[in-house]
């Protein structure tokens, strides 16, 4: 029994991680229809952040070295400048061109920064340690928490709280959930397109630098493709969730996280190297009995 | 109020307008009346700055305005309520009122015309606080029109106002548009059919393949034969 609730928790601090990073695709689709690939860079240039370029396997630490309040402000502030800056320069331009083009540039976007990544830190893995006081165990009713656990769902938990308050009680909030259901209409009335969309960008990137920051405490390990497999995840989860739908892709975010937990858990040993294509082979069946995701808008239109 | 001079705009290679010219003067209710895909919401989407015309005018209160993109177009007190009224459904009712008058300045107004609007719309007042996409189509039609009202536009442009809506709906919307235009709304009207809009027009207009072919006065149009033959492009009016 015990052993069932460390998994389940273990379950829920990864949700809460793919949550998060699908909140992140979900608002810029919602405001551009745009799948921005290029938030696993986002996530990962965060980490990278941390410490200075070097071809160290163990580099010194750049904004990983400061006091954390301090620490935390720089990666987040660099992942929404770095945000705003791809939306400025590859976005903007082609807003008004078809989808594909949209959807080819964040592709542009993601291997240019792997690229400048790979020129400026290198190539091989690096190990970082912050927050080595996180790795420690708490124990609540007999089952054992580790710490970054707790973090990861606490502040899973308060990020998603602020959201939600931010795009209710809000006008900015409010204009930003009227842009994401009817972009044109929301012009018609005013809501200026071009600071929706950037106020989008800089939200996911909050959510970018802070899921940096909890993927590091976790794992210690920088990879130029570390924010590859959580925006996959990610998106996936959106898609469970039905496009379009904040709330969807929250739940999409903890379903995928539930499920890949539970499969690495539950599954015999020879077969856990095949967990992610189970989850998948999951996710597709879910979409073959709801295409439109669980949370897509059913409700007709009655006259 | 509103002059469109040779406007001409499409997609790509399509031209939905192909050399129009309008006007609207203040406290007019004009109609824009055509078969379908006679380039009506093109004109209307056009004024809007939804899309930019390929070449002419388009000046509101002496302004150019063409070109523009709609946020500012809004903002010189030019609203549209678009085909199909495009209310946020995932919205509440509130909401979407508070999105209409996120333009105004003065709050005190903004409170004063909210209790305004609910006042003329009681089911809105009844719906407050509930999701929009749960009104029927005549009560979307309501908080379309509620919502643009809040803008506090000088010239309102209606994308049919009667599609999909219930001939007694209609008839209620037709006498909110009348009363709006009586508080001193100039109005810009774009229907399918013309069989309700003879005793509200000022003016009308026939849209056909992107040209304006007819534009007269309703109580010229009285026998009905111009305007049919206007409308289907019959080559005499015996037709």
């Amino acid at each position: 029994m015990t052993h069932f609730i460390q998994v389940l928790i273990d379950a829920v601090a990864i949700g809460s991680l793919y949550a998060l990073v699908a909140l992140a695709i979900g608002l810029v689709f919602g405001v551009m229809r745009l799948i921005n690939f290029a938030q696993g860079d986002y996530i990962t240039i965060g980490a990278y952040s941390l410490v200075v370029p070097s071809a160290a396997a163990t580099p010194a630490l750049m904004f990983g070295a400061l006091p954390w309040p301090a620490m935390i402000l720089c990666v987040i502030l660099t992942v929404v400048v770095l945000a705003l800056v791809t939306e400025r320069l590859a976005f903007r331009p082609l807003r008004n061109s078809d989808l594909t083009s949209l959807l080819i540039s964040s592709f542009a976007v993601s291997y240019f920064l792997q690229s400048l990544i790979l020129m400026v830190h290198g190539g091989r893995p690096k190990t970082v340690s912050i927050g080595d006081a996180l790795s420690r165990a708490v124990e609540i009713f007999g089952v054992r928490l580790p710490g970054v656990q707790l973090l990861t769902m606490v502040v899973a938990l308060t990020l998603l709280i602020v959201l939600v308050l931010f795009l209710k009680k809000t006008p900015i909030g409010i204009q930003l959930r009227a842009a994401a259901e009817d972009f044109q209409m929301a012009r018609l009335l005013g809501v200026p397109a071009n600071r929706v969309i950037a106020i989008a960008f800089a939200i996911s990137g909050i959510l970018g630098g802070t899921i940096s920051l909890l993927v590091i405490i976790q794992t210690g390990t920088l990879d130029i493709r570390m924010g590859l497999m959580p925006t996959i995840f990610a998106f996936f989860a959106t898609v469970i969730g039905g496009m379009g739908s904040l709330p969807g892709a929250v739940v999409g975010g903890y379903i995928m996280g539930i499920l890949s937990v539970l499969l690495q858990a539950y599954l015999p040993a020879e077969l856990r190297p095949f967990r992610d294509a189970g989850v998948f082979s999951i996710v597709i069946l879910i979409l073959l009995v709801r295409p439109q995701g669980i949370f897509a808008k059913t409700a007709k239109e009655r006259v | 109020m509103l002059k469109i001079e040779q406007v001409v705009a499409g997609y790509g290679r399509l031209t939905a307008l192909k050399n129009i010219d309008l006007r609207v003067d203040k406290g007019e209710v004009v109609f824009v009346v055509g078969p379908n895909g006679a380039g009506k919401s093109t004109l209307l989407k056009t004024i809007s700055g939804l899309m930019a015309p390929t070449s002419g005018r388009i000046s509101f209160q002496g302004e150019r305005v063409d070109g523009k993109a709609p946020e500012q177009v809004c903002r010189k007190g030019l609203a549209l309520i678009p085909e199909g009224r495009h209310i946020f459904k995932t919205l509440t009712v509130q909401e979407n009122l508070l999105v209409g008058a996120m333009i105004r300045k003065n709050a005190m107004e903004v409170r004063a015309d909210m209790e305004m609007v609910l006042e003329t719309f009681p089911i809105l007042r009844e719906r407050y606080n509930g999701v929009a996409g749960h009104l029927s189509g005549g009560e979307q039609q309501q908080l379309a029109i509620a919502r643009s009202i809040l803008q506090r536009p000088t010239l309102l442009m209606i994308d049919e106002p009667s599609l999909g809506l219930a001939p007694l709906m209609i008839d209620q919307v037709y006498s909110s548009l009348r009363q709006l235009n009586q508080t001193g709304l100039t109005l810009l009207i774009v229907e399918q059919s013309t069989g309700r809009i003879m005793d509200l027009a000022s003016r009308i207009y026939v849209l056909r393949n992107g040209n304006v072919v007819l534009e007269d006065a309703p109580g010229n149009l009285a026998n009905g034969n111009a305007l049919d033959a206007a409308y289907f492009g019959f080559s005499d009016n015996a037709a």
